[in-house]
């Protein structure tokens, strides 16, 4: 089975957010990027259905040279080959655009991605492919098994879950509990040297929207804190002046 | 020209969110003096079509295709589609959702319509069309233009309040044309919490974290969620370990929620557990430990031990009510 897991090259969970340029520009300064943490799961299920298959797993990123070390550290973690389709990404109809063109060209059985980026949590981009390319697109998805040409999934909805069967090949938006996170053990880390890191030229390609300016959201006013004798004061204040019961 | 709206439904009602989207949809069309039109799709009851009237849609669009009350993401992405053209709409309104956003994103390719989602707030039509919309998990907003004249906004829960129009609602069917190639993807069972409302769809939320230490104590948390007409969350641990299923788990891998009050008992608030509460309106926090970093984010704290300050609470609320 062929197999491809589009990740995202992200700040990690931890950074702090700020801007520079007249709030204009993302503030790179002391940000750790990593894999998307839902891209994450995906290729932890990747390289599971991978090993099951003995098929062959490529990781793809659309993005600039940065990406690079991102793509490394998937390889280390299992992937077979990493491909970089080299631009900007503009927004997420450009980059599912990239990304349909590559699968047109490779054809895959499956291709996975994370549910959502964790930077512009736009959650659109399996959509946008799997409607470009005609095929069936489920998210967001927390089990995945693969049957023959037949994927079993369950998908999150509010208050539970979907159990769904879909033909291959197929788009899946991925979440937890599909996987748990793997960490590159240092055999992985070594081959990840020697695997191949293809770069690609990208398509050209109108994007739909463009940000023009961030904003940080106001700073929260000091807390208001309460003893455990005091709960009858902080409900009448939540019910009469926060009016929020 | 018009504004549709695509409203759906949760155990037989619609959404509190869609309704929201018809209201945000309403105020969109007058300022760009048009019509507010909402599609529904698979049985809807005409009380519920009233709510939606009620909500600013002068309109219905009923596509009763039984075939849609399954939320095939591809099928329903379709039937918007035709309905789209059929009523020359150029914007699409939805309220984000599990579906909503799958919906939305292949409709974006099919109508060459530029997405916008995790919308904040009404567009600013002075230039152009651009529209503030959160990023980095509600850590900052983003304001963006978009260039194409379809459009599609994804809105947050929360963000406006429903309007009371005093109207009745046209609601018109429209037959259904989907063919079974949009029906590739099969839903073969479900299981769903029932007789509750949903985390993302809550005004207040109730959640616990590994401070409850273990799932036997989650009634203490359960009791007040039912006195607050609460949903319960919980934070990752809590539902890596199983004390709780996973859609109840907030956060920056979870559920994200903005409810009018998010109540957070023995959380510590780690930076990826506020990720997913930071657009919640009001936020109480339950912690032995003053120094946890989660009443740095909150409104109104307790310190105190939760088995104590648990009871109390709920007592508190119900001797309000
Ligand atoms: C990439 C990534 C993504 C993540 N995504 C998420 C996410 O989406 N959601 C999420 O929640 N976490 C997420 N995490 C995990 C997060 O970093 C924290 O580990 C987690 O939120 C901690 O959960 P907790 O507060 O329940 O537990 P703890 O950190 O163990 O905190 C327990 C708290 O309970 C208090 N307490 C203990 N006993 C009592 C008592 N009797 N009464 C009152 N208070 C008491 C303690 O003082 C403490 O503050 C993520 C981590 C990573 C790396």
């Amino acid at each position: 089975m062929k197999i491809l897991v589009c990740i995202t090259h992200v700040p990690d969970t931890t950074s702090r957010i700020q801007f520079t340029d007249n709030n204009t520009t993302f503030d790179q300064t002391g940000v750790q990027y990593v894999i998307g943490p839902y891209d994450d799961y995906a290729l932890a299920r990747a390289v599971e259905l991978r090993d099951q298959t003995s098929g062959k797993l490529t990781v793809l990123n659309v993005g600039d040279a940065a990406s690079d070390p991102t793509l490394r550290k998937a390889l280390a973690i299992g992937a077979d080959e990493a491909v970089r389709i080299d631009t900007v990404p503009k927004d997420s109809f450009y980059v599912a655009r990239q990304i349909a063109h590559f699968v047109e060209e490779n054809d895959f059985d499956l291709i996975l991605m994370g549910r959502e980026s964790s930077d512009f949590n736009g959650g659109m981009v399996h959509g946008m492919v799997g409607e470009l390319l005609g095929l069936p697109s489920i998210s967001p998805v927390m089990k995945l098994e693969i049957d023959g040409k037949t994927a079993k999934l369950s998908r999150e909805i509010e208050g539970g879950k979907e159990e769904l069967e879909a033909p291959l090949p197929l788009i899946v938006g991925c979440q937890e509990p599909i996987a748990e996170w793997k960490i590159p053990n240092m055999r992985g880390i070594m081959s990840a040297r020697t695997k191949p890191l293809l770069v690609k030229e990208p398509l050209s390609e109108q994007s739909h929207a463009e940000v023009v300016s961030y904003e940080l959201p106001p700073a929260k006013g000091a807390v208001r804190l309460f003893t455990t004798d005091q709960v009858d004061d902080l409900v009448k204040l939540l019910k009469n002046e926060a009016n929020v019961l | 020209m018009a504004v549709l709206i695509y409203i759906e439904q949760e155990a037989g009602g619609i959404k509190k969110s869609s309704l929201e989207a018809v209201s945000y949809g309403r105020t969109l069309a007058d300022s760009l003096g048009t019509s507010a039109l909402a599609v529904g799709l698979g049985p809807i009851s005409t009380e519920e079509w009233t709510k939606v009237g009620k909500a600013g849609a002068v309109k219905g669009i009923h596509v009763a295709d039984e075939r849609l009350s399954a939320g095939i993401i591809q099928a329903h992405a379709s039937a918007i589609a035709d309905v789209f053209s059929y009523v020359d709409a150029d914007i699409l309104v939805l309220a984000k959702s599990s579906l909503g956003d799958a919906v939305a994103a292949r409709l974006s390719v099919k109508l060459q319509a530029g997405l916008v989602s995790n919308v904040a707030a009404l567009p600013d039509l002075s230039e152009g069309f651009t529209v503030k919309r959160s990023i980095f998990t509600g850590k900052a907003f983003a304001f963006t233009a978009i260039k194409t004249v379809k459009k599609i906004l994804a809105i947050k829960k929360n963000i406006l309040d429903i309007r009371e129009e005093d109207h009745d609602l046209v609601v018109e069917v429209r037959q259904s044309s989907l063919g079974e190639e949009v029906f590739s993807a099969k839903i073969t069972g479900m299981q769903k919490a029932e007789g509750q409302v949903s985390l993302p769809e809550a005004d207040i939320v109730v959640s616990g974290g590994r401070g409850l230490k273990g799932p036997e104590n989650w009634n203490l948390i359960e009791d007040l969620a039912r006195e607050l007409g609460a949903a319960t969350g919980c934070s990752k641990p809590v539902s890596d370990l199983n004390w709780r299923p996973h859609h109840e788990h907030v956060g920056q891998t979870g559920i994200k929620v903005s409810p009018t009050l998010y109540v957070a008992v023995g959380i510590s608030g780690a930076i990826q557990h506020l990720a997913g509460v930071n657009s919640s309106k009001k936020i109480l926090v339950i912690n032995k430990d003053p120094e946890a970093p989660f009443f740095k984010a909150a409104d109104y704290g307790i310190v105190g031990d939760a088995f104590e300050v648990l009871p109390k609470l709920t007592d508190a609320v119900k001797a309000i009510k």
